[in-house]
């Protein structure tokens, strides 16, 4: 087995004691953030960027991924003891997390989120150290034009399908691109966007930018609205489970797994849709209904293990294509570039052992992760009363430190302000950050296949769906865009959805009933019975949703 | 002049335009960078340095556009939550401004004062912008923060910050 002997040889590097010491600090440096609010796993990485030049490349991926894998635990933690989740990818578990946490059973739910994140991390793991391999052979053989589709595709996907509002997803998207933009031409060495200041010239480094966003940003969004009366923690004991939770947990959690990787390994991935996904379905199958909204084992079992599941199968593109999908991710792959080591299908060949080490301290994070949170979790669970003062202040020294560490120039520093200023409009007015930062990372590698794709057609445009899997992206891509069109013609096409057809409708409807034998009721658009042969007929789409916002609600 | 009542009263509350004005501008600033650009045709290179830019700078100033109509419509961001984010109040600006000039503080004296005492000021301003009133322990706080960050920063990674006005003391 090649990809067995492989992945030894990673155990093998991960376990010499120094790149274990650097696991070890990675998973607490990880479980810290997640737990601490206002800092995440994307910030953290980027700002120990500078300080990791001095490292082996394997031994910072190493302690990155402890980070990665820890601040998904330490996410749990807050959103179980607090209520208020730091990420969205821990939204879910909050549900029924915190509710278990106030009727006296946060132990429990702390270990089942522990366990089940510790299971599925295993499963993702194993998953993605089989998945990459075979997503590599595949991808070899794609040329320019396809690499372009798919860039396309990750980035219009990350933009239109995740956060509230496309349009402003959009103009996230082009901010990062602009600012993607900014420096010298790597072809031509055409000046662009930098005004004539030299310095400006080789770009806008990739820390700075990411640690102004997620940092400084963050740090004045949150002066700006500090809470005046500290949220109460919960106190919680040492986590541990009764038979009866394990018997309710371990269906949820490979559920919930079964959920997560394939969701992360998509191009539009993140936690957001296989976590709720998971809540929904354990609520369905559960033995106990009555218990959901009330505090339910497996309304934090599932959703927990899918988010764990989920990062996982977000590691399988972006080790095996170069395409991050979350902003851990992003960030992890510009640490790539700023080693000299290309990301893209060549990983595997040229920084095989990088590459296998990397997955194999996964696993090791992940025991580690276990180890430390089942009996530390009180520990972590005091983190949560450091002042905030201190806190903020932190993170902005910090941020300043690590952005200035890069170049040792003040001007980086203006640059960080000025940046973070843009980060906390952002935050002020909805504009998701992740379009951003991604576009900031794969502008200038999606404008060098575009350049290569037309250079190879000697300049005609059809060069760009000359491979067969660039035309299936591009149909994949129109899809996504045109999904809300779709969407409302397929409901407006129904004879009579649940809201009622409006004037400029009806006639559209009077005309069709002979054509349209099938529909239902058709002369008798006009009464009542329509609207309920309407809602019958959306019953199936409908149900879901709405009957779990009426649960919650009814129940607080 | 010409702005009507109802102009004024529509533009009330809608602090969203500027953003969609700041894609405007962006998307222009970017493409008359762009425009301003001579490059050859060249066989290897057909798409040249102006491409991408025209399309971002498109995509910046469609953007805007269609926020602006979004937000006049009544359309609107939905600001973002968090552990320590309370929404209910507005954005309380005396945290704000201390912090900022903490920051611009550090960025003026850190070539010439030396991280340490730049470091000193941002951390302790900061507190202090951030609601921290024990002077004295925070002082303390931010001197050995500042200190342990150049020595660990020296000696642990080889980066060395600007020692500055303590040169030859540190």
């Amino acid at each position: 087995m090649d990809v067995f002997s492989s992945l030894m040889d990673g155990f093998a590097t991960a376990l010499t004691p120094m790149n274990f010491l650097y696991a070890v600090i990675g998973v607490v440096l990880g479980t810290a953030v997640g737990v601490l609010p206002g800092l995440g796993p994307a910030m953290t990485v980027a700002l120990l960027l500078p300080v990791t030049y001095a490292l082996e490349p394997t031994s910072a991926f190493i302690m990155f991924a402890g980070i990665y894998y820890g601040g998904m635990y330490g996410g749990s933690t807050t959103s179980i003891l607090l209520n208020t989740p730091g990420e969205s990818s821990s939204v879910v578990t909050a549900i029924e997390g915190n509710k278990m946490a106030k009727a006296g059973r946060a132990a429990q739910a702390l270990a089942t989120a522990a366990i089940g994140s510790f299971v599925a991390g295993t499963i993702g793991t194993t998953l993605l150290a089989v998945c990459a391999p075979i997503v590599v052979d595949f991808a070899v053989s794609l040329g320019a034009p396809s690499y372009f589709a798919i860039m396309v595709l990750a980035l219009l996907a990350v933009t239109a399908v995740l956060g509230s509002s496309r349009l402003r997803g959009f103009a996230s998207l082009g901010l990062g691109l602009a600012i993607g933009l900014v420096g010298l031409d790597v072809v031509t060495g055409q000046a662009r966007l930098t005004f004539g200041v030299p310095l400006l010239a080789d770009g806008l480094d990739i820390v700075v930018v990411a640690v102004a966003i997620f940092a400084v940003g963050e740090a004045l969004w949150v002066a700006a609205h500090l809470r005046r009366n500290p949220l109460q923690v919960i106190p919680v004991g040492r986590p541990w489970m009764g038979k009866q939770d394990w018997k309710r947990s371990w269906k949820p959690w490979l559920r919930g797994t079964a959920f997560g990787f394939p969701f992360g390994a998509l191009p539009a991935g993140g936690a957001e849709i296989p976590t709720f996904l998971s809540y929904v379905t354990e609520k369905r199958l559960s033995k106990h209904p009555e218990e959901f909204g009330k505090g339910a084992i497996e309304g934090v079992a599932g959703p927990e293990a899918a988010n764990n599941a989920a990062a996982a199968g977000t590691l399988t593109p972006m080790l095996a294509l170069g395409l991050p999908t979350n902003a851990t991710a992003a960030v992890m792959l510009a640490a790539f570039t700023q080693y000299g080591i290309q990301p893209g299908p060549q990983l595997f060949e040229s920084e095989g052992p990088l590459v296998w080490a990397l997955i194999a301290s996964l696993f090791i994070g992940n025991l580690l992760l276990l180890i430390i949170n089942l009996p530390l979790a009180p520990m972590w669970a005091k983190l949560l009363q450091i002042p905030r003062p201190y806190l903020y202040a932190g993170i902005l020294f910090f941020a300043t430190l690590g952005a200035y560490s890069v170049n040792l120039q003040a001007f980086d520093l203006v640059l960080l302000l000025a940046l973070g200023a843009l980060g906390f409009m952002m935050r002020r007015f909805g504009l998701p950050v992740l379009p951003l930062i991604l576009g900031v990372i794969l502008g200038p590698r999606l404008e060098k296949q575009l350049r290569q794709t037309l250079q190879l057609s000697a300049g005609d445009p059809a060069g760009l769906w000359s491979e067969p899997i660039a035309v299936t992206v591009y149909i994949i891509v129109a899809l996504i865009l045109l999904w809300p069109l779709l969407f409302k013609l397929i409901r407006r096409s129904r004879p009579a959805v649940a809201v009622q057809p409006s004037v400029a409708d009806q006639p559209s409807v009077a005309d069709q009933p002979g054509q349209r034998p099938d529909s239902s009721a058709p002369g008798t658009h006009h009464t009542t019975d329509d609207g309920d042969a309407g809602h019958r007929s959306t019953v199936p789409h409908d149900t879901v949703p709405h009957d779990s916002i009426q649960h919650d609600k009814e129940k607080p | 002049m010409s702005s009507s009542p109802t102009l004024a009263s529509r533009l009330k509350g809608r602090s969203e335009l500027g953003v969609a004005l700041l894609l405007g501008a962006a998307g222009a600033l970017v493409i008359a960078d762009a425009a301003r650009i001579v490059t050859p045709y060249s066989q290897s290179d057909p798409v040249g340095p102006k491409t991408l830019p025209f399309i971002v700078g498109g995509l910046l100033l469609v953007c805007a556009a269609l926020l602006a109509v979004n937000v006049l419509r009544g359309g609107q961001g939905e600001a973002e939550g968090g552990e320590d984010v309370d929404l209910t109040h507005p954005a309380d600006w005396k945290t704000i401004l201390p912090l900022v000039g903490a920051f611009v503080a550090n960025i003026l004296l850190i070539d010439w004062a030396g991280w340490v005492i730049s470091g000193t000021i941002l951390f302790w301003g900061s507190v202090w912008a951030l609601g921290g009133r024990h002077y004295i322990r925070d002082g303390l706080i931010s001197v050995a923060l500042s200190l342990l960050t150049f020595y660990g920063f020296y000696l642990g990674l080889g980066i060395a910050l600007p020692a500055g006005l303590l040169e030859g003391i540190l």
